[in-house]
């Protein structure tokens, strides 16, 4: 059973993206750590934790894409199951401080110590061991998605209403970690790592293996996405985004194929919040920003929702951008992504990856074209193929 | 009223008001078994607002609504009803049109509705040999790998109709199935019907009266939201109250 769900979900375009990504999990680690300094094809130092970071940020976008581009659920909160995944891995290298902290605390993290806490909350029991973290890592995502989801799904809360929910969520979560009394660092976050697993967290091989996993498990996370969108269960997903009422008439629980694509995709949000935050070395309340979450949608949007490359391609290709524009021209890059955005809702409503599907079938069109008649197309012709199809934006 | 025992779908005395308007008023409707049954009346008549009451998309104010002698459907969602065995065609042909003609009717397939039992759900020979009988039935087998949104309007009610074939209901609603289609597939849905409702039973709302007249069955005429007169076509066309509400003079 599995095995034929696991074969389905391998079709071309899949193996090939897991392909390139296996390939990039090996090649940018081995340029980084085996050519010599100064040779051209050797990565810097600090270009590989940042591609980590983009390949963290795709796996967020694929995520969103899941439940907004298949199922119709535009989440405006996606970034709060990536920030409480790295939360979670953040507790973890947290507990691995020991007593190289400031304060020289063998238990309780330094912020803890400074607030004047004499021990360990609860809910901190367990991070030192890097198995439970991992599993918070993906059941506290979870439960929140299931807990929010069950709740939002079976009151058929849709649409708008749904968005400005999860932004709320996000918004909440945001005011809530900025609290000292939460007890996860209050406004400066959960920051100063020393180690990973033991091994020194900025070292260049802890960082080319940071980068090889969050490679790797984003190739995992598109094994397990078109597993789910390949089989029929994805073709119902879509039945619920195009047309949920007639879904419900033929007996399917719309709110069970909501939640559980809403628990998938927030699981494998928290695995890359999870990945991001060793590489950034940082994690703190600003992640839950509801602004960080529209981004998120400006990626998927930007390269294609409702396919399995696009968010992937647009949450690379945008984060590149704003790393050169932050860089070169500052004040340029908010107005370059609202600017991306109208230009995409307006033009591109599959995104890049729908503008190539448009280019392909204009020039097998002409082709075709050509050979039944010598003469070129009529300008006409060409105008009404390539005349995106309006849909409207949500 | 009348023992609801041995009946298929059993409505008696369901009231339902929007803002006041009572769109249906104290409603009493009876299907058999293996029967057919169309339903004519003029515009706001209730029609509609009655398949939504029976599928579970709005409740009644007032009244029973009984399945099959004994499930009462007042209480149940959309997809607990649907998984009793009702199914429902809408007035506006509604197929999922992102995708092909096969996944709709794989989709509306009878099997497991589970999220797990769909997700590793891999079709037998059986299901598609069952698909394909309906493709044939419908007249679609060329057209499978189409979208449905590429189409034409007879050719998606079709596939609808095929869906509820599929879906194999005990109780088929069928509102208004030939619209937009032409004379010669009028006929052939007509002729397709009557062969269902000779195991299942069938509701059919339907404007076209030459098309009522080829199905043959009792007819129920509604208006303002209650009977108005039953009986086979020819007599509920010769009633006086009919004619002044609805036909015409």
């Amino acid at each position: 059973m599995l095995t034929q769900a696991l074969f389905r979900a391998l079709d071309k375009k899949a193996i090939w993206l897991v392909a390139i990504l296996i390939a990039v999990a090996v090649l940018v680690p081995a340029s980084n750590l085996l050519l010599p300094n100064g040779h051209p094809l050797r990565l810097p130092n600090y270009a590989v934790p940042l591609f980590g970071k983009y390949l963290t940020f795709a796996m967020l976008a694929l995520a969103l894409d899941l439940v907004w581009g298949y199922c119709g659920i535009l989440s405006l909160g996606h970034g709060a199951f990536f920030a409480i995944g790295g939360y979670a891995m953040g507790m973890y290298l947290m507990r691995q401080i020991g007593n190289r902290g400031v304060y020289a605390n063998p238990i309780l993290p330094d912020f803890m110590v400074f607030l004047n806490w004499k021990e360990l909350p609860w809910y901190w029991y367990g991070f030192d061991n890097f198995w439970f973290a991992m599993l918070m890592v993906m059941l506290v995502p979870a439960l929140l998605a299931f807990v929010f989801g069950f709740l939002a799904f079976r009151s058929r809360v849709t649409g708008v209403y749904l968005s400005i929910i999860t932004q709320a969520m996000t918004y909440a979560l945001l005011l809530a970690f900025f609290r000292n009394d939460m007890g996860f660092g209050g406004n400066n976050g959960l920051t100063d790592f020393k180690e990973i697993l033991g091994a020194p967290i900025s070292a260049d091989t802890t960082r080319a293996a940071l980068f090889a996993a969050s490679a790797i498990a984003l190739a995992l996370a598109i094994l397990v996405c078109s597993m789910v969108v390949n089989s029929k269960l994805g073709k119902v997903m879509i039945a619920v985004r195009d047309a949920e009422s007639r879904t419900r008439f033929l007996g399917y629980r719309v709110e069970y194929v909501k939640l559980f694509a809403f628990v998938v995709s927030a699981v494998i949000a928290g695995i890359a919040g999870a990945l991001y935050v060793p590489q950034v070395g940082i994690i703190n309340p600003g992640e839950f920003e509801p602004s960080n979450s529209i981004e998120v949608v400006i990626w998927t949007a930007v390269g294609g929702r409702g396919t399995i490359i696009g968010p992937i391609i647009g949450a690379i290709l945008v984060n590149v951008g704003k790393s050169y524009f932050t860089g070169a021209f500052p004040e340029f890059w908010l107005f370059a992504l609202g600017a991306l955005f109208v230009v995409t809702t307006l033009f591109l409503p599959k995104g890049i990856v729908g503008l190539i599907g448009q280019y392909r079938s204009l020039t097998t069109r002409r082709e075709q074209h050509d050979r039944s008649a010598p003469a070129a197309p009529s300008p006409a012709e060409v105008e009404s193929s390539a005349d995106p199809q309006p849909k409207p934006a949500e | 009223m009348t023992d609801r025992t041995g009946t298929m779908l059993y409505l008696d005395g369901v009231s339902v008001a929007f803002d006041g308007f009572k769109a249906l008023n104290k409603l009493s409707i009876i299907v058999y078994p293996a029967e057919m049954l169309a339903i004519i009346g003029p515009n706001g008549a209730g029609k509609t607002t009655m398949m939504d009451i029976i599928t579970g998309k709005t409740r009644p104010d007032d009244g029973e609504v009984f399945f099959d002698g004994r499930t009462d459907l007042t209480r149940l969602d959309e997809a607990a009803i649907a998984n009793l065995g009702i199914g429902r065609k809408f007035q506006k042909p509604t197929v999922f049109e992102s995708q092909t003609v096969w996944d709709n009717l794989e989709m509306a397939l009878r099997k497991p509705r589970g999220i797990f039992a769909t997700l590793f759900y891999t079709a037998s020979d059986t299901d598609t040999a069952r698909i394909t009988e309906i493709l044939d039935t419908v007249r679609l087998l060329g057209r499978k790998d189409h979208l449905a949104a590429d189409l034409s309007h007879g050719q998606k009610q079709w596939l609808e109709i095929g869906m509820l074939l599929a879906q194999d209901p005990k109780l088929l609603l069928v509102d208004e199935p030939v619209a937009g289609m032409t004379d010669s597939e009028t006929v052939e849905t007509a002729k397709l019907l009557k062969e269902i409702a000779k195991t299942r039973s069938v509701v059919v709302v339907e404007h076209d009266m030459s098309f009522v007249r080829d199905l043959g069955s009792r007819v129920t005429c509604l208006a303002e939201g209650s009977v108005l007169a039953e009986g086979s076509l020819d007599q509920v066309s010769a009633n006086p109250v009919v004619i002044e509400r609805y036909l015409g003079r």
